[in-house]
């Protein structure tokens, strides 16, 4: 062997590791613009969320100050950025304290029906049987209920339709987790069945590897490629059913928890009449908090596909030719333990141009 | 002679995320009315790319330099493809040049009959009646072989055979005939017996359409028994340029020289086998066999009342301690089901079937697991027979970490890294992720895996099979010298009967689920007693064009005795 075989492949930067660092260092063209503007209003989401207390001007259910009363429906000033409502609250702040609701209703949904659905899926994928066929049979007739009816339904089961704080999240939260158990379900479940089959799989049953290794480290890691795409969707999905939620009037009570959905609702009668601040600014959160979401799910699912994934033009016929296999002469020559040079210091990476299958 | 095509100082390049890749280098070639040139090389050396490039198929990630000058069959039109617009290309398409895929089951579409799909390709280029589209498409299909072509016509791809569905893509290329076709890899997904059909049809659309061809291969084989003239491509560039019998007799180039000697013989290793025989102790046949099957029958269990499929019927056979069987046949031939049989990875439904000294037919999984550990079980494809998660030194630390002789992967590494230098690779290999090493490492490190436990019994399902020809020559070499050093018995399965040769002791030959001829490499190959293998050996193209016509002609009269 040669010095230079022994030498360790060189290993990948962080930077080149973390999905969406990773993803944002190689797209280009549109797709970039498309994650950037994602990441953008995603960050602003989550940073509303986190330092609200900060941002906001006021608190949520704060109906004046030291100087008096806000007043109700004030238009946009120095003062009230956004103006008041019909309630008296200032609308800049309660925008900045929605974030802080939607995001908790996000945390809920995802993880939970994160665990149950994959755990589920991986179950039913992997042992079949029975217990299979019945739960795709539920899922699937789940999977049919509109998931704003199942949510009024849980509104009323947990708070009795007075909703507060994790009355309303968890309504929310809990109808998105009954609807979304089956998506996992099903994405996870169809990955197992078909990692299953994958030689490695085999190899390890082989090999004589139990069960639950043989699930926990050679299938689990392999089925959740697509499991980032369906988080987005969901979260963007659990946003929207909260503000359905107020928007109908089940919403959080405006003294537990600013609501986006809620203050839309009690926004309708001022449209009319002229009153624009009141509807504009809730309702612009909520499409920028569920664009942010869904733009970054998109293109992280058009980057994660070789075929959709766009790429700087090569100028004319240019690079390196890639190596194949084989060195010229003495392939057979080199002999037992003498193949130094043979195949060595030569890598394929995942896009290496291999074209036989 | 006029030429067809005339390729000028080619180069492609395509835009990876890795940066530009240059996959043809300044690559001139030219092919004349009627001539068949064989391109050659091996995975990535960019033979495929060339040959797309003049039909103008290449992604949008690839960009271009140079000139493909492409003429109509009659001579009175040129035009070059590279700088042809969309519209353009779908116009020379089918007309000019025609293309023969790999995968004959894949490039027809199975919604729509055969005679539609052929008609397609007349309605596209110019008005023509149904009825004389349908009288067009049942002359060609009767001209490629097609027997009974006015009922067939009808008929959707599922109710040919691979063999005939592949006339049924050459028909769809001929049927606007063409000055060119070109076909990528024509018999690479078919039997050795198919194959030779399908040459001998290609080599009449040569003589009676007069159209030229573009055979891309990597089979010499198949390169000694058509074509006029051949191209070695080499890591994007042609090596060398001759015609077949110069090219087989005299290779110039070092590469060339080198891929000849790679490509397995029949009758190469009938010697050693001999050697091996003669060594054995005395009373070593009367030895426990490590597997010994007695009428194994394993049947798939068919849909809804239906009958199952039997995939193995009735075969008897035995593998004694430290002795290679090869076996050898066709796709459905059940070769593969004995091997998972024996790996346990497939039910025996009758028969009986002991592996050392389990009865597998009607074994529980959990009386079979400790058992597994003196087995060794190597795949087709080691690009998935390794978890792309996992390192190569976690996946070949696997078997130890489940039988409990090391803790984690971590403190199995000695071991490892013994297990990857007994298979000639570096130990810092260890550190790598299967995607980064090429076929033929991957396909050592399997072996690497299979041999950690030390195993009695190896089973090998096609382990070169995947494999360019000098790879699978070092694979083969490196299994013949661990089975000596090792001494484990192996069930070596393959389709090739020249990889079975090199390392068999004996071999046995499957057909349709019933084994028709067994014994010593020398017997089987030499003079085998079965019409079946008789055929096989027959349509097995040697890499050498004057033995090649020679047994062309051998195995038409064998066709003709049927």
């Amino acid at each position: 062997m040669t010095a230079a075989s022994l030498t360790p492949a060189p290993k990948r930067r962080l930077r080149d590791r973390l999905p969406v660092v990773h993803h944002l260092r190689q797209s280009v063209g549109l797709q970039r613009g498309m994650l950037v503007a994602g990441l953008v209003l995603l960050a602003l989401f989550i940073v509303c969320a986190v330092f609200a207390p900060l941002l906001a001007p006021y608190g949520f259910a704060q109906r004046g100050d030291a100087e008096g009363t806000f007043g109700t429906q004030q238009p946009p000033s120095a003062e009230h950025w956004f103006g008041t409502t019909v309630g008296g609250y200032d609308v800049l702040s309660r925008v900045i304290f929605g974030a802080q609701t939607a995001i908790l209703v996000v945390i809920v949904a995802v993880v939970l029906s994160l665990f149950i659905g994959v755990a589920l899926g991986l179950y039913a994928g992997y042992f079949g049987g029975w217990l299979d066929k019945l739960m795709v049979v539920v899922f699937d007739a789940i999977y049919a209920f509109p998931s704003l009816l199942l949510a009024i339904v849980l509104s009323i089961v947990i708070s009795g339709g007075q909703s507060s704080l994790w009355g309303g999240v968890l309504a929310a939260g809990g109808s998105i987790v009954v609807v979304f158990i089956p998506q996992y379900f099903r994405v996870i479940r169809a990955e197992t069945v078909r990692i299953k089959a994958e030689p490695f799989v085999e190899s390890a049953k082989v090999l004589g590897a139990s069960n639950s290794r043989i699930v926990f480290k050679h299938v689990f890691r392999n089925a959740t490629r697509t499991l980032p795409l369906i988080i987005t969707l969901n979260s963007a999905e659990a946003i929207l059913t909260l503000a359905a939620l107020g928007f109908v009037g089940f919403g959080i009570e405006p003294t537990a928890a600013a609501d986006w959905g809620y203050d839309l609702n009690k926004a309708q009668s001022d449209v009319t009449s002229g009153i624009w601040w009141t509807a504009t600014f809730p309702g612009l959160a909520i499409v920028l908090a569920v664009l942010g979401i869904m733009l970054v799910g998109e293109s992280l699912n058009d980057l994660a596909d070789p075929r959709l994934r766009s790429r700087r033009r090569v100028a004319q016929a240019a690079g390196e030719v890639a190596e194949t296999s084989v060195v010229p002469g003495g392939t057979l020559a080199a002999g037992p333990g003498g193949l130094g040079g043979l195949e060595d210091g030569e890598s394929f990476d995942e896009h290496g141009i291999e074209v036989k299958r | 002679m006029s030429t067809v095509v005339d390729i000028k100082n080619l180069g492609v390049s395509f835009s990876t995320d890795a940066g530009a890749v240059k996959a043809v280098d300044d690559v001139s070639l030219s092919v004349d009315r009627g001539e068949v040139l064989a391109i050659v090389g091996e995975s990535g050396s960019g033979k495929t790319v060339t040959a797309k490039t003049i039909l103008g198929l290449l992604p949008e990630t690839a960009t271009t330099r140079g000139a493909v000058v492409l003429s109509n069959r009659e001579g009175t039109r040129e035009r070059d493809v590279i700088s042809l617009s969309k519209q353009k290309l779908r116009e020379i398409r089918g007309e000019d040049v025609a293309m023969v895929f790999q995968e004959p089951s894949t490039a027809l579409n199975p919604v729509y009959t055969v005679g539609w799909q052929i008609m397609e390709g007349l309605r596209a280029h110019g008005e023509i009646t149904k009825k004389a589209a349908r009288a067009k498409a049942i002359d060609i299909l009767g001209r490629v072989g097609i027997p009974d072509p006015e009922v067939r016509v009808d008929h959707y791809p599922h109710q040919f055979s691979g063999g005939q569905k592949q006339r049924v893509v050459i028909a769809m290329a001929l049927v606007l005939e063409p000055g060119l076709i070109v076909a990528d890899e024509p018999t690479t997904a078919l039997d050795v017996t198919v194959q030779a059909e399908i040459l001998d049809l290609l080599r009449r659309v040569r003589d009676e359409f007069g159209t030229a061809i573009v055979l891309i291969t990597h089979n010499m084989g198949v390169v000694a028994d058509l074509a006029d003239r051949v191209a070695v491509m080499y890591q994007g560039r042609v090596v060398e340029e001759a015609d077949v019998e110069t090219l087989f007799a005299a290779p110039k180039d070092d590469y060339t020289k080198a891929l000849l000697a790679a490509v397995p013989y029949v009758g190469h290793g009938t010697v050693r086998a001999a050697e091996r025989a003669a060594e054995r102790p005395a009373g070593w046949a009367e030895q426990t066999p490590v597997v010994e099957a007695r009428g194994l029958e394993i049947v798939y269990p068919g849909r809804f009342g239906r009958e199952g499929f039997r995939a193995v019927d009735g075969v008897d056979l035995v593998i004694r301690p430290g002795e290679v069987l090869g076996l050898v046949g066709e796709s459905g031939s059940g070769k593969t089901t004995i091997g998972r049989a024996i790996a346990g990875l497939t039910k025996v439904t009758g028969g009986s079937l002991k592996v050392l000294g389990a009865e597998m037919n009607g074994i529980r999984e959990g009386r079979f697991r400790p058992l597994r550990s003196r087995i060794g079980f190597v795949f087709q494809d080691p690009a998935s027979s390794f978890n792309p998660l996992l390192t190569i030194a976690q996946c070949v630390a696997e078997p130890l970490v489940i039988h409990g002789r090391a803790r984690d992967a971590a403190s199995a590494r000695k071991r490892v890294d013994e297990l990857l230098e007994a298979v000639q690779l570096p130990r810092a290999y260890g550190d790598r992720y299967p995607h980064e090493l090429s076929g033929g490492q991957r396909q050592r490190a399997s072996l690497a895996r299979a041999l950690a436990l030390g195993p009695e019994l190896l089973i090998a399902d096609e382990p070169t099979s995947a494999l360019d020809v000098s790879v699978q020559a070092r694979v083969l070499e490196l299994f013949g010298e661990l089975q000596l050093e090792f001494g484990f018995a192996s069930l070596f399965i393959s389709h090739d009967l020249a990889v079975v040769d090199l390392l068999a002791d004996r071999i046995a030959v499957l057909y349709r689920g019933k084994l028709v001829e067994e014994g010593t490499g020398a017997d089987v190959l030499g003079s085998p007693d079965d019409p079946y293998t008789q055929r096989l050996l027959a349509s097995l193209p040697v890499p050498d064009p004057v033995a090649q016509a020679d047994r062309r002609e051998q195995l038409r009269r064998l066709r003709e005795a049927d």
